[in-house]
């Protein structure tokens, strides 16, 4: 430590990740695979929200890289024009964390599904989280299996009739957001796959976030799950139903902002009529608090019938994140090496040896 | 006193003329077995390893068998909790750690029910006699005390009341006689120190490092080894010590390395000689553990260690370490293998490099963790779905293991394949001198990453699956790599071009091209030691095996008999000579830690009717029981 104490310089997710003055559009993120989704699939709005957001962050494209496991969603890279590896089932994040530690050029996305990254997944999905891994994970979350054609899923609703569970589900969900709460992440938020605008939003400050970011995408299955979200799109009561968070704003909404959010006398939080509490009783939302406690609360109020349904950023922390930790120290100890002077064959020889000579007869 | 004995030779002759040092016998010998038996907190693999390394260090070579129980500390005194050491060194070059012990030191009853049958009569047995209570006698079901009766009248005993003469000694340090008690391994290994001639200040001075921060615990059991030392020398139980010359070994700078030791090293220098990062992606599981506290500790060396939340995800992060450029590399045991096989075949298709290094131990299941075992052949050549060949190196020692690591990683890079290497837990733990190599003489094991697109209908597109004509490797090209953006996956790929394929004739063509690939990979002809050149019989073996192979030829040759000797390292491709070798002697003994898979390998590949002789007991094979089976061999009584 030097007398003056000077500030680390904070980075951004993307800092390390060189950039290109070339103009991007949605095009080149193109690749030339047809894409093969069912007529319909909230996958298909994601894929063009996310076509259109990458040119923004101006990054070289040959430093983007979308790793999936396996699934409907888990098709994604296949049809963006960056580097990409389709994985096995649930182990995205596993793979993602191995690049994302060894190459901090790279700016590291994971696609996954409600099953991917819950069911098979579930383990490295926590560990990526607590542990912080510069990446970016989208949970493309339809409540279905899409690609093994309509089981339930971790996420499906309680009674959920599908194809495995004839008489309904008995098992109760994940609700994502409250599990990477949990998991200690950094940065979550949830968007609606056709909310073009709000995804775009969400990621664009996901992809700035240094440390794991957990973007849940409300997507809709129309095959085997059709309509699944359809109360949070269309209908009277949408307004009363979405609860979009405002950073540093109070909690509010509704049609006229009729609606708000209080603290609850359980210690969570509850919605009630602005006219009954007064404006200066709702929560004001501060995603950058460090106590997860309120974020955490908010994931609460959605309910798996969507009654009120959080969307945007739940929660965006500085932690210090693995993979920035994992290469200081080899660079500490590659400094280090370097001033002792250690080399392969010192490593080798190390510092018991003794030495066998030639006999006279062998020299001779 | 035999005449070939030399009589106090390096004593100053006044003392001698005084009669004020008693004189001792010294006797020249060329080999000597040791086993130090304790319970598990008794210490006895510092004590092995300890006098390991003073034997290492005299210039014998040398080989040893560490054997402990699974639980960290099972109950005391029990026999589940007893945990031994076994040494072998010599004045020539030996090749395993010994059938049966020369000297028992047993430190409780326990350790000497559960090793007295292994020490052949009339050899020597050093009983700590303070542990013979009759509440530890019951303990193990001994119902009289085997000090008191004549059961142990066969062997010279030697009855030492270590504790109390250690509790003794270091009365005036002012520790708790608990503590003092403790130090009783290091009077044991004093006293076999002085019986055999070796140095006292290698142990001092491992003793005060090892205890750096209290040095008051350091000099305690200093004074606990140079008691047991003068003990041997001031009493006069001991008639006899023995003298151990250094072995003539080829010449070079030697030292004495274990094989997860020497395994660990091979990562390191396969990442310098590849030019690459090495991205170590594990989770901790005996007998592999140490792979991992070893390369922790070479981050200046350019070595990331990532313990992950599981053994999938150690694989995984390893893989995606692969795919950005750097050399991954996962370590586990069998257990963890079998996790790791849906990653394994995903590395397949991807056709990326890949080290997994698989230290066996008995199975099935949680098995025998501490133990040794080579019953995941199958599972390397076999275990996963659809056809994925794996290229497999098995090491033969201890030594053998950094060799290995970098001709594992070699084909990984070259080949761009995942590539196993099988050790097992009597390599891992056990140690051996190894001639350290000289850097500049390893190979360059260095690729290139493609830079250009490469399509040949000159599209100027990369086609990621397009193969070198030689070696059928496809380009390793990285993220970051202008213009090949590329996506890579488990679903089939069109050959050349990389994209999706669902068909038919294209799928049939690429496990053929897969297979085609690792079938191609250059090994090295199976040499074949039949001195005499008149052998009948083949014996042939892989992995830890070939020590006490190697010693039963010696035993069988040395009575007469004819035997040859090959040993496989490449388990997969196998040699391109070997059926041949197999074809050309009137009978083939396989000789295998597992219920004969490497037979069934040779059995369905060669047509050879190889005969195969297992044993899974979690313990090498005895030199002398494999000397049996090829002395019927060669009589031709093996049954069938
Ligand atoms: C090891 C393994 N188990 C099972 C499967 C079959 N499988 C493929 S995708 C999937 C579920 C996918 O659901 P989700 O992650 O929600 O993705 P979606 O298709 O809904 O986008 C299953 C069970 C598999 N491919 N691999
Ligand atoms: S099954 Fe559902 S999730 Fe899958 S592609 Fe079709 S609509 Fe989309
Ligand atoms: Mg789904």
């Amino acid at each position: 430590m030097t007398a003056i104490d000077l500030p680390t310089p904070k980075l951004g997710g993307l800092d390390l990740v060189p950039t290109t003055d070339e103009t991007q559009k949605a095009k080149d993120f193109t690749s030339d695979q047809e894409v093969r989704w069912c007529p319909g699939c909230g996958d298909y709005a994601v894929l063009a929200s996310v076509r259109s957001f990458l040119p923004e962050l101006g990054l070289k494209r040959e430093n983007i890289v979308f790793v999936s496991g396996i699934g409907c969603s888990s098709r994604f890279p296949y049809y963006l024009d960056t580097y990409g590896m389709h994985s096995i089932h649930g182990r995205a994040p596993a793979i993602a964390t191995g690049l994302a530690v060894s190459r901090p050029d790279l700016s590291v996305w994971v696609v996954t599904g409600d099953g991917d990254a819950l069911s098979i997944g579930g383990n490295h999905l926590i560990h990526a989280l607590r542990r912080n891994m510069n990446i970016t994970i989208l949970l493309f979350n339809n409540r279905i299996y899409g690609l093994t054609k309509g089981q339930y899923s971790p996420t499906s609703e309680v009674g959920k009739v599908t194809k495995s569970t004839p008489m309904g589900s008995v098992d109760a969900p994940f609700n994502p957001v409250s599990l990477a709460l949990g998991a200690e992440a950094t940065f979550v938020g949830r968007a609606l796959d056709s909310d073009r605008k709000g995804l775009t939003e969400v990621l664009r400050q996901a992809a700035a976030h240094r440390g794991a970011s957990l973007v849940e995408i409300f997507q809709d299955c129309p095959i085997f799950n059709d309509g699944s979200f359809d109360v949070l799109r269309k209908g009277d009561d949408v307004a009363q139903r979405l609860i979009p968070l405002v950073d540093g704003e109070p909690i509010r909404f509704g049609n006229d902002g009729e609606y708000g959010v209080v603290r609850a006398e359980s210690g969570g939080l509850k919605v009630v009529p602005v006219a009954e509490v007064g404006e200066d009783a709702l929560v004001v939302h501060r995603a950058g608090e460090q106590d997860p406690t309120q974020a955490f609360a908010l994931s609460r109020l959605s309910d798996q019938d969507l009654t009120h349904t959080v969307t945007g950023i739940f929660r965006k922390v500085d932690r210090p994140t693995y993979d920035d930790g994992a290469r200081a120290q080899v660079t500490a100890a590659t400094e280090q090496a370097q001033q002792r002077g250690d080399n392969l064959q010192a490593l080798l020889t190390g510092r018991d040896t003794w030495a066998v000579m030639p006999t006279p007869e062998q020299e001779a | 006193m035999s005449t070939d004995t030399e009589v106090g030779a390096d004593l100053p002759d006044r003392l001698v003329a005084h009669g004020e040092i008693r004189q001792t016998e010294v006797r020249q010998t060329h080999r000597v077995v040791i086993r130090f038996a304790g319970d598990s907190g008794d210490g006895m693999q510092l004590t092995g390893d300890r006098f390991t390394s003073e034997a290492a260090a005299f210039g014998n070579d040398l080989a040893t068998l560490p054997n402990f129980p699974a639980e960290i500390r099972a109950p005391a005194g029990t026999l589940p909790g007893v945990s031994s050491f076994q040494l072998h060194f010599a004045d020539y070059d030996i090749l395993t750690p010994g059938d049966r012990p020369d000297v028992l030191v047993a430190m409780n009853p326990a350790a000497l029910k559960a090793n007295l049958k292994d020490l052949p009569h009339g050899q020597v047995l050093i009983v700590n006699t303070d542990e013979f209570t009759k509440r530890n006698l019951a303990k193990v079901g001994y119902d009289s005390n085997p000090l008191e009766d004549d059961s142990l009248a066969p062997y010279q005993v030697h009855q030492v009341a270590m504790a109390t003469i250690t509790r003794t000694a270091l009365e005036p340090t002012g520790m708790s006689k608990k503590d003092a008690e403790r130090a009783k391994n290091m009077f044991a290994l004093g006293l076999l120190s002085w019986m055999y001639h070796r140095g006292t200040e290698g142990t001092e001075q491992f003793l005060r490092e090892k205890f750096a921060k209290k040095p008051d615990l350091a000099e305690a059991n200093i004074l606990a080894f140079r008691t047991g030392w003068n003990y041997g020398e001031t009493t006069e139980s001991f008639a006899v010590t023995y003298e151990v010359a250094p072995a003539a070994l080829p010449t070079g700078t030697y030292r004495q390395i274990t094989g997860n030791l020497a395994l660990a090293y091979g990562v390191v220098a396969a990442g310098q000689l590849a030019k690459l990062p090495v991205f170590l992606g594990t989770y901790p599981i005996t007998p592999a553990s140490d792979v991992l506290h070893e390369l922790s500790k070479h981050k200046g060396m350019g070595v990331t260690t990532f313990q992950a939340e599981d053994e999938i995800a150690g694989i995984g992060a390893a893989l995606g370490a692969s795919f950005g450029g750097a050399l991954g590399v996962t370590s586990t045991s069998g257990p963890g293998v079998a996790l790791k096989s849906e990653t394994i075949g995903l590395a397949v298709a991807l056709e990326l490099p890949l080290l997994i290094l698989d230290v066996q131990r008995g199975g099935p299941s949680t098995g025998l963790p501490t133990k040794t075992e080579q019953a995941d052949l199958l599972q390397a050549m076999y275990g996963r779905n659809g056809e994925a060949p794996v290229p497999i190196i098995a090491p033969a020692s201890p030594s053998e293991c950094f060799a290995a690591a970098i001709e594992a990683a070699h084909i990984a890079i070259k080949y761009r394949t995942p590539v196993f290497l099988l050790s097992d837990g009597a390599i891992a733990n056990g140690s051996e001198p190894w001639n350290v190599p000289d850097v500049a003489d390893l190979p360059d094991i260095s690729t290139t990453f493609a830079t250009e697109a490469n399509a040949p209908d000159g599209s100027g597109e990369f086609w990621p699956y397009l193969r070198d004509d030689d070696t059928l490797a496809r380009p390793w090209a990285v993220p970051g790599t202008a213009g090949l953006e590329h996506r890579i996956g488990g679903l089939e790929k069109a050959d050349g071009r990389g994209s999706i394929s669902y068909d038919g004739d294209n799928h049939d063509r690429m496990v053929r091209l897969r297979q085609a690939k690792i079938d191609g990979i250059t090994v090295d002809d199976v040499t074949v030691d039949d001195p005499s050149g008149e052998a009948e019989v083949l014996v042939l073996g892989w992995g830890s095996t070939f020590g006490p192979i190697g010693a039963a030829c010696r035993r069988v040759r040395a009575a007469g008999m004819n035997v040859a000797q090959a040993h496989v390292r490449s388990m997969n491709p196998l040699p391109g000579n070997l059926g041949d070798v197999l074809r050309g002697y009137r009978r083939v003994v396989v000789p295998e830690m597992n219920l004969g898979q490497f037979a069934m390998m040779l059995r369905a590949k060669y047509l050879v009717d190889v005969r195969s002789y297992t044993k899974v007991a979690g313990l090498p094979f005895q030199a002398e029981e494999l000397a049996g089976v090829l002395t019927d061999a060669v009589k031709g009584d093996l049954p069938a």
